[in-house]
């Protein structure tokens, strides 16, 4: 395996009973790229994700993440990924210097060097003076960033943000992706499920699920060419109408 | 190891900033005892009797003596006329009218014997009870003592009072507070903590954690099992210092007993919390589940022997019932630990369930 691809699947595939979630997907991701996971509700974006977390094993098929297999080695890819959900994941009852120094002291990181990259990362974020902030009075935003930079605080090699942007202001999903791009430049390989197709845009390469099968994958620009669209939004459409199985 | 005790840590956090909730944990054990303790008593006390006699008689005093003297009862009135019972139960003027046949002395000791009414008001039924028994007993006592040996008619009974020879109810109910307290901060808490974390989306971040399942479970169950220590603690030096309720047998044998219902109350505790996603419906399902049962069905206000038989069974099935039994057992009655193996090992079987029980569903939802 190439050292420049850090998720590679082949027939990748999750049967719950008759009812196939994933359908033989096989793709590769190489690092410090952004992936985009795109898919209706349903077409099996979550169930993918969980297995590619070590969350899930798969009925058939192989994949490796950070060079781990994932049926195999799950507890050896978790020490290599990051995670963030669109459901607010920090502790709203801790302070925001505690929430780093947990998430940080469960990926086994040294306390000396929890507390100097706990100011590094303030002082980028301009929170030096939230620090002993309760998250829970933080605007949503703000929480926003902070979870992200929580989630790449370890230095994971992949990090997987499950609808990230969900129910956050314009200017500040821009904000967002700004750290995103910033994250991915340091080689960080970044793999983002959304809902809004401008962002699809953003990304370097676009995978668009259907009934469980990815029946779309390249960047953006080649899709919308491929597909005749001017946006990927139109792509996404075209593509969801063959869709036949509904939630 | 490191990043286990870092989220214990957390744990501590979230229920020591929640600062209402704490005070309640804490406090409720201590307002419980003094309930049930001081006001929720059902021993018979300050019973006003009124009497109802045509003629001066010496038995008929010599009994009213003996009632009077015992802490049970105040001979308060001698009374007219039957008449006069309804309006003073109804005024709450007196509790229970003794009414004495005509020349009583004289026929105590004749075969058929004296005549003598208890008439009690009985809208409390089970005090009511109470009243005659106690009557009842200083009466016989009374008998017993005019005619000892030969002389005597029928059968006397004698009772002794076993271990709790004042009839105190605080010493019954000490125990199922035990059940009750350990069984709400341990399966409630824990079940509530651990599907707030499903609630609010932490868990799955968790879940991707290099932290192991088992790991986030026990560091959830360490802060609540903390709690529930201090509480037993607390329950035990109330009811040692301000209820003078004695803990009769060994101690230790009392601390591993706890233990073991601990355990049964947090995997129950995690079991909830496999079954439902919302805080709201977990309570829900704790309190309905684990804590009315507890309270109604396993002795700690109605003894479970006095129950139809389909309810006893199904009392079998409750952990808190073996534990209060044993509790009894050992504090109360002062048992060595040999004569309560059974419920021990009955206790054990039931942790060693569910315990597997909740682990595996508690996997089987990450699959």
């Amino acid at each position: 395996m190439n050292n420049d691809i850090v998720i590679q699947t082949k027939d990748l595939t999750k049967k719950f009973g008759s009812f196939t979630a994933v359908d033989h997907i096989s793709f590769e991701v190489r690092r410090g790229e952004i992936f985009g996971f795109l898919g209706a509700n349903g077409a099996g974006k979550t169930t993918a994700m969980r297995m590619l977390c070590g969350l899930s094993r798969p009925t058939s098929g192989m994949g490796q993440v950070a060079g781990f297999d994932i049926a195999r080695q799950q507890e050896k890819i978790k020490q290599n990924i990051g995670y963030m959900s669109q459901k607010f994941s920090l502790y709203g009852d801790l302070k925001v210097w505690e929430n780093i120094r947990l998430y940080a002291g469960i990926y086994g990181m040294k306390d000396a060097d929890i507390a100097r990259k706990t100011e590094e990362l303030l002082e980028r974020l301009d929170f030096t003076k939230e620090r002993d902030t309760l998250v829970d009075s933080l605007p949503l935003g703000w929480k926003q960033k902070l979870a992200f930079s929580v989630s790449i605080f370890h230095e994971p090699k992949i990090v997987f943000l499950d609808e990230p942007t969900g129910g956050v202001d314009p200017t500040t999903r821009r904000q967002f992706w700004e750290m995103i791009y910033e994250a991915a430049n340091r080689g960080i390989t970044i793999f983002v499920t959304t809902h809004y197709m401008d962002e699809a845009e953003y990304c370097h390469r676009v995978s668009m699920m259907v009934d469980g099968r990815i029946d779309a994958l390249d960047s953006p620009s080649n899709l919308k060419q491929q597909f005749n669209a001017s946006s990927m939004d139109e792509v996404f459409r075209k593509l969801a109408r063959k869709a036949e199985r509904m939630e | 190891m490191r990043e286990f005790w870092v989220f214990v840590r957390k744990e501590f956090y979230h229920i020591l900033r929640d600062r209402r909730t704490m005070m309640i944990l804490l406090i409720m054990p201590v307002v419980m005892i003094i309930l049930f303790g001081f006001a929720l008593t059902t021993e018979v006390r300050n019973v006003n009797i009124g009497v109802l006699t045509s003629e001066p008689d010496h038995a008929v005093e010599q009994i009213l003596n003996r009632l009077d003297a015992s802490e049970y009862f105040t001979v308060k009135e001698r009374l007219d006329s039957p008449d006069d019972i309804d309006r003073k139960f109804r005024g709450r003027e007196l509790d229970m009218v003794i009414a004495f046949g005509d020349h009583f002395s004289e026929k105590v000791f004749d075969p058929e014997g004296a005549a003598m009414q208890l008439v009690v008001d009985a809208t409390n039924a089970s005090m009511a009870q109470s009243y005659t028994a106690y009557a009842s007993a200083i009466v016989a006592q009374y008998q017993q003592d005019m005619q000892p040996g030969a002389g005597r008619k029928g059968i006397v009974p004698n009772v002794v009072l076993m271990y709790n020879p004042q009839m105190k109810s605080s010493y019954n109910f000490v125990p199922g507070i035990m059940g009750l307290t350990l069984m709400l901060i341990c399966a409630l808490m824990t079940s509530i903590a651990i599907v707030k974390e499903k609630e609010t989306g932490t868990m799955e971040v968790l879940l991707v954690s290099p932290l192991r399942p088992i790991h986030i479970i026990i560091a959830k169950m360490i802060p609540y099992f903390t709690v529930s220590c201090v509480n037993l603690l607390t329950i035990l030096l109330l009811s040692i210092f301000v209820l003078k309720v004695p803990v009769a047998g060994s101690m230790v044998a009392l601390c591993v007993v706890s233990l073991i219902y601990i355990i049964i109350a947090l995997s129950l505790g995690l079991l909830v919390s496999t079954l439902v996603d919302q805080q709201i419906i977990a309570m829900l399902f704790s309190s309905m589940l684990l804590m009315v049962p507890t309270i109604l069905l396993c002795g700690m206000i109605f003894p479970v022997e006095s129950m139809p038989e389909i309810l006893q069974y199904f009392s079998h099935l409750l952990p808190p019932k073996w534990y209060i039994m044993a509790v009894r057992k050992l504090m109360i009655a002062g048992l060595p630990v040999s004569f309560i193996w059974k419920e021990i090992v009955i206790l054990i079987v039931m942790a060693v369930l569910l315990i597997t029980i909740s682990l595996r569903k508690f996997n089987n939802r990450l699959e």
